[in-house]
Parts: structure tokens; C-alpha cells; sequence
């Protein structure tokens, strides 16, 4: 099972500033370890963020994002107590959510 | 300080794809940014000030490019992250649900210097900017 994800949300006014980190090792397909193999391709491919069971905001990334993804999203009318998921799908069909209230 | 969020078991996953189809394979297997934007079905788009790039001038990791993108096009829906001269251009897309910010800050790699294009969609149309950020070290294969 992945690692959980770090969320951080701050609230201002109604504007919620969210940032999250995934463990993730986003592999390109392109890079060598150290016996010179190719190192297949492994990368998150889509994320979700619902706010109290709505989708807000979703993303479809390539292998180009970085390891160990940040992100950085802002949600308007949001206020404090509200329930704040997200979720991501890799290429091989390993999925993590994390879910947190909005504080 | 960042916290550690609660996990669910796969069980309780929400699905994915309420505002997109998935991920579009044809558009991030492009290997050309026009090829790209052409299966994002943004093959036209106008140059717009109101779509704003926040990257390095000069990125001395090309592993860890801080893009840090908003728009203030009215009723923006979608945005685009386009690094032309990587192997495979197309980095993420973004959809957004009304009470999402049409904005996003994502860490990319860059395997060299390169134009970074933005095509959002606002209102049925799509519209675009670009910055240039020279690397020093590129990021693909490390």
C-alpha cells in the first residue's frame, strides 16, 4: 500500500490554499539504475480533489512531473470543517486517497 | 509543518473522471507539442497576458522545475502544461470544477532548455503563454 499523502490546507476568508505531497517515485521509463537497466515507467497519471464529495479538481499528469509530486491548488467557499479528499491513480493500477478536514 | 492525512482502504475510492475522460494516452504520448495540443483539441489557440507563468529564468536542476500557473480568463475550465522539448511534451492537465481557482503549482522535470506553453480553456476557446527556462542539468533520466 502507498504511503500516505501530505496535506496542508489553509483557510482565508473562504479560500482554502491546499497543498499535498505524494510518495511517488515517477519514473520516466527513461533512466538507468546501476547495473545499466532501464528502470520501467511508473507514474501517477491522474489526481482528484473533492470538497465534501464533489469533484473540484482533477489533474492528468505525465511522467515529466517530479518525484515525490507537491501540489498546490486553491478552492473558494470553503469553510472550516469541511471534508477535503484526494486521490490519485498510477499507470499500474495502484491508487491511494487521503482524507482530511479542513481546519 | 505538513501532517500526515488519513488513508482509506481501496475499497472507499471515490472515482476518478467526473470532470475529464481519463488520461488522455494520445495526448501525453505525443512526442511533439503540436501533436499534443492537437489531441487535447487545442490545435488554434490566441496568445492571452491573463494566463500567468511563474518559473525560473534559469533552472540549475532540470529534475525539480517549480511551474506555478494561473489564469484570470473568465470561466477558465482547463489549463495545459507544455514543455516543447521534452520527449514527451505534454506534463499535466487540469480540470476545474466551479469554486476550484483556475490555478495549479506543480514541480516538473526538464530534460533542457525549453519553452514552457500554457493553454487554458475559457469559454469554448483556448488561449496561451509561454515562458522560456534554460536548465542546466536535465532532469529526464535522473
Amino acid at each position: 500500500m502507498a504511503e500516505p499523502m501530505k496535506i496542508r490546507a489553509t483557510l482565508k476568508g473562504d479560500l482554502a490554499d491546499i497543498r499535498v505531497l505524494m510518495v511517488h517515485p515517477m519514473e520516466t521509463g527513461l533512466r538507468k539504475d546501476a547495473n545499466g537497466n532501464i528502470v520501467p515507467m511508473h507514474f501517477i497519471q491522474e489526481i482528484a480533489v473533492r470538497l465534501n464529495g464533489r469533484v473540484m479538481l482533477e489533474g492528468q499528469i505525465s511522467q515529466a512531473v517530479s518525484r515525490n509530486p507537491v501540489f498546490s491548488f486553491r478552492l473558494k467557499g470553503v469553510k472550516a470543517g469541511d471534508k477535503l479528499e484526494i486521490a490519485w491513480l498510477d499507470n499500474h493500477g495502484e491508487r491511494n486517497q487521503s482524507v482530511t478536514a479542513i481546519a | 509543518m505538513l501532517k500526515a492525512a488519513g488513508a482509506f482502504a481501496a475499497g472507499l475510492f471515490v472515482p476518478l473522471r467526473a470532470l475529464a475522460a481519463g488520461w488522455n494516452k494520445d495526448a501525453f504520448q505525443s512526442k511533439t507539442a503540436a501533436d499534443a495540443l492537437k489531441s487535447l483539441g487545442a490545435t488554434s489557440s490566441a496568445e492571452s497576458k491573463d494566463i500567468v507563468i511563474e518559473a525560473p529564468q534559469i533552472a540549475e536542476n532540470g529534475a525539480v522545475v517549480p511551474v506555478e500557473i494561473s489564469s484570470s480568463l473568465p470561466d477558465t475550465k482547463s489549463i495545459a502544461v507544455v514543455i516543447e522539448k521534452n520527449p514527451f511534451p505534454l506534463a499535466a492537465r487540469f480540470d476545474f470544477a466551479d469554486g476550484a481557482v483556475p490555478y495549479v503549482k506543480v514541480n516538473v522535470k526538464m530534460g533542457e532548455s525549453s519553452v514552457v506553453r500554457v493553454v487554458a480553456e475559457a469559454g469554448g476557446r483556448h488561449y496561451s503563454a509561454s515562458r522560456e527556462v534554460k536548465v542546466t542539468i536535465g532532469g529526464c533520466g535522473g
